[in-house]
């Protein structure tokens, strides 16, 4: 964070101007560097980039989501992936190479409503985003709750190298699930745990913007833990 | 004498320049802009802006609904303009009139150059744009509410697309003409004009403006959407950026 210039920006603030590399959220007009949406931009190196404070998830191949199944034919299934998209889970992924449309009911495996993890095999905004759940860790979920928070949000949430979910991990005994999507899933053996965890994630969302974040999330749950 | 105007005893511009409603000629009415209103749009904003009240609301991007309709190699905008029925004093049929379908439109087509629908091919975003009450100038004020609730839906764009009209009224060329001034006035103009990009992207023109007057009729109004563009700005900030932050 030292050598980056961070300021707030909404779309059409010129960010900078001179060679710079346009990443993320920004575009290039003549030699000025202008934002595309509502966010904080940093200037790091030669690159610009803005990171959005809202819009929705788009898929990016390798990303780990967390899907609702919606419905499903006799070939695949459609999961709800937050996104402008939905998710397409095809049988053989779950059934394996043997899978045959008439001898094996795709409910058998996962129902309307059912939520997993899975991650993006394949995106290339002209068909669905391809989904695979062949992997480990992968799957369906068999337990914990839901918390939606906003998918410009989620790198917050894990902080930098993972500091801000491993100390809500650490403090609450929770397990959580992080899809890039926005969908978080907190599981955890005692009631209080949970509920902790889930407020901390809350919280990030809420004050996503504000600095020292993770200070401020250990300093709630510790004094929430005596 | 009065091209286009109607005959009628309000004194539009006094021998001081102070216009019917007490206001100077370049002084827009009072504009409040609140960004964020509305916990189940994707993004939405409500403004004030004089005794205009609308209320702004963005779903999307999102699949599209009639299938048919989407593109493949662009996503779709699309627009509602719609009056309550309330929002005027003698009741509004509520459904939609040829000036609201009309208005709809040019909303539609004033934000497109804004919007960078290519980023999400096959979806449409939607913007619903309620009036609750309306006063002159409720195209301005609505397309000034829709842009903020674009930007607080994140939608990418290239730039806020702020609006503001012009007229010309008792032959003097006026910001922001009121409902009285376009009723009886000589002209009226609104424009929407994206502030960083110096871009027009809406103007309409109801009157008849010598080629001078056009000029400084579109210069005057241009002036106005840059200070409706320091309030939607303001009005994100308040929302994304108000409580503490570090920069």
């Amino acid at each position: 964070m030292e050598n980056t210039k961070r300021k707030y920006v909404i779309p059409g603030d010129v960010i900078t101007t001179g060679p710079f590399r346009p990443e993320h959220n920004v575009i290039l007009d003549g030699n000025r560097i202008i934002a595309t949406a509502v966010g904080i931009s940093e200037i790091y190196d030669d690159a610009v980039k803005v990171i959005p404070l809202a819009g929705k998830y788009i898929p990016k191949i390798n990303d780990l989501v967390i899907g609702k199944v919606i419905s499903h034919s006799s070939l695949s299934w459609e999961l709800d992936i937050n996104s402008c998209y939905v998710g397409f889970l095809p049988a053989q992924d779950v059934f394996g190479r043997d899978f045959s449309a008439h001898a094996d009911e795709l409910t058998s495996k996962l129902k309307n409503g059912d939520l997993v993890v899975a991650r993006i095999a394949n995106s290339d905004r002209s068909r669905d985003p391809l989904l695979t759940i062949s992997d480990r860790e992968l799957g369906k979920i068999e337990s914990g709750e839901l918390v939606k928070i906003s998918p410009s949000k989620v790198p917050r949430l894990i902080g930098k190298r993972g500091t801000m979910i491993q100390t809500i991990e650490m403090a609450t005994g929770a397990v959580i699930t992080i899809g890039q999507n926005g969908w978080v899933v907190v599981s955890c053996e005692n009631r209080d745990g949970l509920l902790k965890a889930k407020k901390a994630i809350q919280m990030v969302e809420a004050e996503a913007h504000i600095a020292n974040l993770t200070d401020r999330v250990k300093s709630m749950l510790e004094s929430k833990g005596e | 004498m009065i091209l286009g105007g109607k005959e009628s005893d309000v004194v539009l511009l006094d021998e001081n320049g102070i216009r019917c409603d007490g206001r100077k000629i370049d002084e827009p009415r009072r504009i409040m802009i609140k960004a964020g209103v509305l916990k189940n749009a994707d993004g939405s904003a409500y403004i004030e802006f004089g005794e205009n009240k609308i209320l702004a609301g963005v779903f999307g991007p999102r699949d599209v609904h009639p299938k048919h309709m989407a593109n493949t190699d662009s996503g779709i905008l699309r627009c509602r303009y719609h009056m309550s029925p309330f929002s005027v004093s003698e009741r509004k049929n509520p459904a939609p009139s040829r000036r609201e379908i009309e208005i709809s439109k040019v909303i539609k087509e004033a934000l497109e150059p804004a919007v960078m629908l290519e980023q999400f091919p096959r979806t449409a975003v939607d913007i619903f744009i309620e009036v609750l009450q309306a006063d002159g100038g409720s195209r301005c004020a609505a397309l000034d509410a829709a842009s903020v609730a674009l930007a607080d839906a994140g939608i990418p764009m290239r730039d806020m697309v702020s609006a503001c009209a012009a007229g010309k009224v008792a032959d003097t060329i006026v910001l922001d003409v009121n409902n009285e001034e376009d009723q009886a006035g000589q002209a009226d103009m609104p424009v929407g004009y994206m502030p960083n990009m110096e871009k027009i992207t809406l103007i309409q023109l109801d009157g008849i403006l010598t080629p001078a007057e056009y000029k400084k009729c579109i210069e005057t109004a241009i002036g106005g959407c840059k200070q409706v563009y320091e309030l939607q700005k303001k009005a994100l900030h308040d929302k994304f950026f108000s409580n503490g932050g570090n920069s």
